[in-house]
């Protein structure tokens, strides 16, 4: 390719990443990028105003997703996302807020505050890329890691009992819930783009390759070994029952879209709760 | 291949950013026409960047685009030679 052919043509995900950061840290064969690009299809194709998106995200490999993408973003404290997109989406309520992080900041640090902004249904996106362990950190164990794997803080292979993210989102009151690996490329844009448009908490999990620890440690080849590995184990059953959505170590993996239901919001609650008791002296906010 | 009427398929060019490439494979692995190749030379990091190996074969499916960690591949739609001959295709 000639630079010319460079100058006239642009990658139309250029519009949506701040370029000058560009090469990202990202491992090679890691799927986080993937799960990127499939977001930046999504916004482009929702047709939503970007000054009205903003990324939040806390720390690890995802975590580095708020400093990439050219909209408004925030690189939270460990485990706080949720709670930054809260007061956020409180603040504004006209924005679309979207928590992009990781398995170990989103349910192993910020746990309490995945659970509590899902009680309240709060009107956020969160897109959780799930690799089964604390990448960044050097590959601990995270509250995900199936039983049976190796991680540096389980040389014999992890005994700890992990959480099923769609099942803990659903009892926790969450309005929409899929599960997809990185490779369901326009399942993942489309789960977005539902999720974008829909009132209520939203969860997408996506489950992609961690070459540098979790695929080395138990050794399970390359980032395509893995991406091709967990697309092959997975069984799409939309609607599943989210209590047998359980991920055993290289087991089968249950994918699709298991919630989408329809439930009053915060600011929905709020507003009519109050309403019922002031009369016309409460004045409604972000409606 | 067998085209309903006289409808011909989109033909893509592949345009490749081969230095910003990690040499995953994602895209050679996934392109369902079996486009490109992975190289035997180097980019300036160090990586096999993929090449195109058969552009005539490329629909215009945007799957690697779609499928890059980095970033790096993106397709466009292939212009045609001959204007009439465009025009007369697509009904």
């Amino acid at each position: 390719m000639t630079k010319e052919d460079r100058l006239e043509a642009k990658n139309p995900s250029e519009k949506f990443l701040r370029m000058d950061r560009i090469p990202h840290i990202w491992c090679p064969g890691c799927g986080i990028g993937t799960v990127v690009t499939s977001f930046n299809e999504a916004l482009k194709k929702s047709k939503i105003d970007l000054d009205d998106v903003v990324v939040v995200s806390g720390i690890g490999c995802t975590g580095r997703v708020a400093g990439y993408v050219k909209l408004d973003s925030f690189h939270s404290t460990h485990g706080r996302a949720i709670p930054f997109a809260t007061g956020l989406k409180l603040a504004n309520p006209n924005l679309n807020v979207v928590v992009f992080s990781g398995d170990g900041d989103i349910f192993g640090i910020g746990g309490n505050h995945f659970i509590h902004a899902a009680r309240r249904n709060m009107d956020i996106t969160v897109i959780c890329v799930n690799n089964f362990n604390y990448a960044m950190t050097g590959g601990q164990v995270a509250a995900t890691t199936p039983i049976g794997a190796n991680a540096s803080t389980a040389p014999y292979g992890n005994f700890e009992f992990s959480f099923s993210l769609p099942y803990l989102a659903e009892a926790a009151g969450a309005t929409y819930v899929a599960r997809w690996t990185a490779l369901h490329l326009r399942r993942v844009t489309k789960s977005i783009q539902e999720a974008l448009a829909k009132p209520g908490f939203s969860l997408i999990e996506v489950i992609t390759p961690c070459v540098t620890l979790y695929a080395r440690r138990n050794r399970l080849g390359d980032g395509l070994n893995l991406l091709k590995y967990y697309y092959d184990k997975s069984v799409i059953e939309h609607g599943a029952d989210t209590r047998t959505l359980d991920i055993s170590y290289q087991g089968k993996l249950v994918v699709g879209k298991f919630i989408d239901k329809e439930k009053p919001t915060f600011l929905h609650a709020m507003n009519e709760h109050m309403t019922k008791i002031l009369g016309d002296k409460f004045v409604k906010y972000g409606e | 291949m067998v085209y309903f009427g006289n409808i011909k398929p989109i033909k893509g060019k592949v345009h490749i950013e081969k230095n910003r490439c990690k040499g995953c494979a994602f895209c050679v692995e996934y392109c369902p026409k079996d486009v490109l190749e992975m190289s035997e030379e180097f980019n300036v990091k160090g990586y096999h960047p993929p090449f195109v190996k058969d552009e005539d074969a490329c629909v215009y499916c945007q799957l690697c685009e779609s499928i890059c960690p980095e970033f790096a591949i993106f397709v466009t739609i292939k212009e045609e030679e001959e204007e009439g001959e465009k025009g007369e295709s697509r009904p």
